[in-house]
């Protein structure tokens, strides 16, 4: 039935594309770019695919009864999916292997000391190696910890501590545990960072909070206006995370959609952060545009159809430091290496699979990536394409140390698309890395990488000088002593004349 | 006749050369080197012109071969017309507007002082820029202060010759050429906005005949 379904909208999106050519490439080529990237003038650049649907699941392929409604986020723990089913107050246990899915359990109540027994509203779930599940029970204003036969084993409720702002109800949302069973996690309207807690349920404090950024006129106007005006300005707060993520490093990765719009391209909004144990975003940000997701968003502007930029609601990291963002204003996806150059974008707004609705979460099973659709009540799974595995075994060997072998398989990424600015940096590095100077200034060159560029430029500077030094001395010493010789010469000729 | 006999005449190629050599001259002693430009006659309008297609040939080769650590160009987007015109035409309008300015205060310069010495003023803007062409080409990002305080000293000093040479020509004492010069600016402004409205009424002017015509022959088929 789903492969049929597949095959059908298959088969209608190829009549769709067929039909649309030629409006569709008439006003711009890069109109109908599904994956893209940005070039050196942040220009979109369309580029080969590298991802592509694999299968959409609905509830009916995991046979539900009850549909899912609004679901809110998604883990995954080896092959098996966690889908919040927010709307029906359960948890889905999937299991995905090969192109067959089936679901394992319904998690809606549990057993043990405690109560209520069941979940109300819960919107994250965090499952450890050992299957201890931590359950974000929203409307039950606390997280549980369960064994993995569902047994209660502690709940972590709202913090008595001073710190946490007791007027404010506990909402905890989103959620992840550390390998010794502390647990982070984000609450709705606190905006102090991240609440911690010890294994045993013990609140311990905010940690990575935002730092609250003042600007001279903020300071200047809080000078000047009065104590009553100064209460109402609720401006200058540190801003709220949406979102968290736990890499293998154990750092988290954040997002926030708390930022102003015109900071986003000088890279002070900082949208996504990486955050070390004292809160401050270590996210390294050496790309051409700093990891904010779209660089364009000005409404009518190549194929934006929703003006604004890209709001991040979910971050996951693959195992090889690239980390994908999902956008849930623009329906894309960001790829970023971890460096923070942006390896294609994807996505896009629609019912056709690969499109989405309102994407809520993004998780990854190896290098496949699922995105949970809450509206469409999906789950996407994407597979790199042949494209999309060569930039990754790109940088991974490239982080191994395997330098030759990452700047051909750059090459190989190059057959496939020549203005991916990447491929040309990653060959330049190589070069540089074999001290290969000269093609490594080229490649650079090739990408506008100016740092890089520097670095191998005096290299192959001092090289030229070193191989020139007899020509660059004779030169020098003809300019300096040329004209002495020449007006030696004409001298003696003046004296010769009037003798 | 006339013209294509100093082409071949050495006299005339040797005064041009000399005249344009001045320009090294001003830029170092730049108040004997512009008083005696115009009244010991020592500079040419030829030495002017070509400096200021120097000037021209300056920006437009440093376009193309400044290194892209230093200048980035979106070639989609470059016009040369355009390019050529960015010079031009703030010279000609300041050269215009300080020329009516100064004219009215007692300033002892002609038109064609003004233009000349504005043009030998723009000497080291070539001389320095040139060579930073070729420089910026083997340098990288360590040593790019060179590159930033070369290209500052090339435009502060054009704009200190400015200032010099306005002095001399028309007369001035330093406070009066400075704000001769900020009204000249002012002048300028003037000028612009009078174009714009000319430019504007002309197409408004055609628009109108040109819908008159369309009108007509809508009607006559």
């Amino acid at each position: 039935m789903k492969n049929a379904i597949l095959r059908l909208s298959a088969l209608l999106l190829a009549v769709l594309l067929l039909a649309g050519i030629p409006q569709a490439y008439a006003a711009d080529g890069y109109n109908d770019a599904y994956t893209y990237t940005y070039d050196f003038w942040e220009d979109m650049r369309s580029s080969p695919d590298a991802y592509r649907p694999r299968m959409v699941i609905t509830g009916a392929d995991m046979g539900l009864t009850v549909d899912m409604k609004n679901p809110q986020s998604l883990f995954v723990r080896g092959s098996d999916v966690y889908i919040v089913d927010t709307g029906n107050n359960r948890i889905l246990q999937v299991r995905l292997e090969g192109e067959s899915c089936t679901l394992v359990r319904e998690i809606s109540s549990f057993t043990g000391d405690t109560a209520p027994l069941t979940l109300n509203a819960p919107e994250d779930v965090y499952v450890a190696e050992d299957g201890t599940l931590y359950i974000a029970d929203t409307g039950n204003n606390r997280v549980v910890r369960l064994d993995k036969d569902l047994n209660w084993v502690v709940s972590f409720i709202k913090p008595t501590d001073p710190t946490y702002d007791q007027s404010k109800s506990f909402m905890p949302s989103k959620l992840v545990a550390d390998v010794s069973g502390r647990v982070f996690c984000l609450a709705t309207n606190i905006n102090m960072g991240v609440m911690k807690y010890e294994a045993n349920g013990v609140f311990t404090g905010f940690i990575g909070a935002a730092p609250v950024k003042y600007t001279a006129l903020d300071i200047i106007w809080r000078m000047i206006s009065t104590k009553e005006q100064r209460a109402q300005q609720a401006s200058l707060v540190a801003t709220e995370y949406d979102n968290i993520a736990i890499d293998a490093n154990g750092f988290f990765y954040v997002v926030t959609q708390t930022f102003d719009e015109n900071e986003l391209m000088s890279g002070s909004a900082e949208p996504l952060r990486r955050l070390n144990s004292l809160g401050s975003n270590i996210l390294i940000e050496n790309g051409t545009f700093p990891p904010v997701g779209d660089v364009q968003w000005a409404a009518g502007n190549l194929n934006i159809t929703r003006s604004g930029p890209s709001l991040f609601v979910d971050v996951t990291v693959l195992d090889n430091d690239v980390y994908i963002a999902l956008d849930e204003k623009h329906n894309r996806l960001f790829g970023y290496d971890k460096q923070g150059n942006m390896l294609w974008a994807f996505g896009g707004v629609g019912y056709a699979a690969g499109y989405f609705n309102k994407p809520a979460a993004i998780e990854h099973m190896g290098y496949d990536l699922l995105v949970l659709d809450s509206i469409g009540c999906s789950l996407t799974v994407m597979t790199p394409t042949e494209y999309g595995t060569l930039i990754y075994q790109a940088i991974e060997e490239y982080n191994n140390g395997m330098y030759t072998e990452s700047a051909n398989t750059w090459h190989e990424v190059l057959t496939r698309n020549g203005n991916y600015d990447l491929a040309y940096i990653g060959i330049g590095r190589a070069e540089l890395q074999s001290g290969n100077y000269a093609e490594a200034c080229e490649y650079f060159k090739m990408a506008r990488d100016g740092d890089n560029y520097s670095e191998a430029f005096r290299y192959y500077r001092s090289e030229l000088v070193e191989e020139n030094i007899g020509w660059i001395f004779a030169v020098v010493a003809v300019i300096l002593v040329g004209p002495m010789v020449v007006g030696r010469i004409r001298k003696i000729k003046w004296e010769v004349d009037n003798a | 006749m006339s013209i294509l006999s100093n082409l071949t005449d050495r006299r005339v190629w040797a005064k041009y050369l000399k005249s344009l050599k001045y320009a090294t001259y001003c830029m170092f002693h730049p108040f004997d080197g512009f008083w005696d430009l115009t009244h010991e006659k020592r500079g040419s309008m030829a030495a002017a012109h070509t400096i200021v297609i120097a000037v021209l040939i300056t920006r437009l080769l440093s376009l193309e071969h400044t290194s892209f650590l230093f200048s980035n160009v979106y070639w989609p987007e470059v016009n040369i017309l355009q390019q050529c015109l960015s010079v031009l035409l703030p010279l000609v309008i300041f050269v215009l507007g300080n020329w009516g300015m100064t004219t009215l205060f007692e300033g002892k310069g002609t038109l064609a002082n003004v233009y000349m010495a504005t043009c030998y003023a723009l000497a080291p803007f070539v001389i320095l820029q040139l060579p930073m062409i070729v420089l910026s080409n083997w340098i990288t990002m360590d040593e790019a202060s060179f590159y930033t305080v070369l290209n500052t000293v090339s435009l502060v000093w054009a704009g200190g010759l400015i200032v010099c040479a306005m002095m001399q020509i028309h007369d001035y004492g330093l406070g009066k050429t400075l704000l001769f010069i900020l009204i000249s600016l002012f002048a300028m402004a003037v000028i612009v906005f009078l174009m714009l409205l000319f430019f504007t009424l002309v197409g408004d002017g055609v628009g109108y005949f040109t819908s008159i015509y369309k009108e007509i022959t809508f009607r006559l088929y």
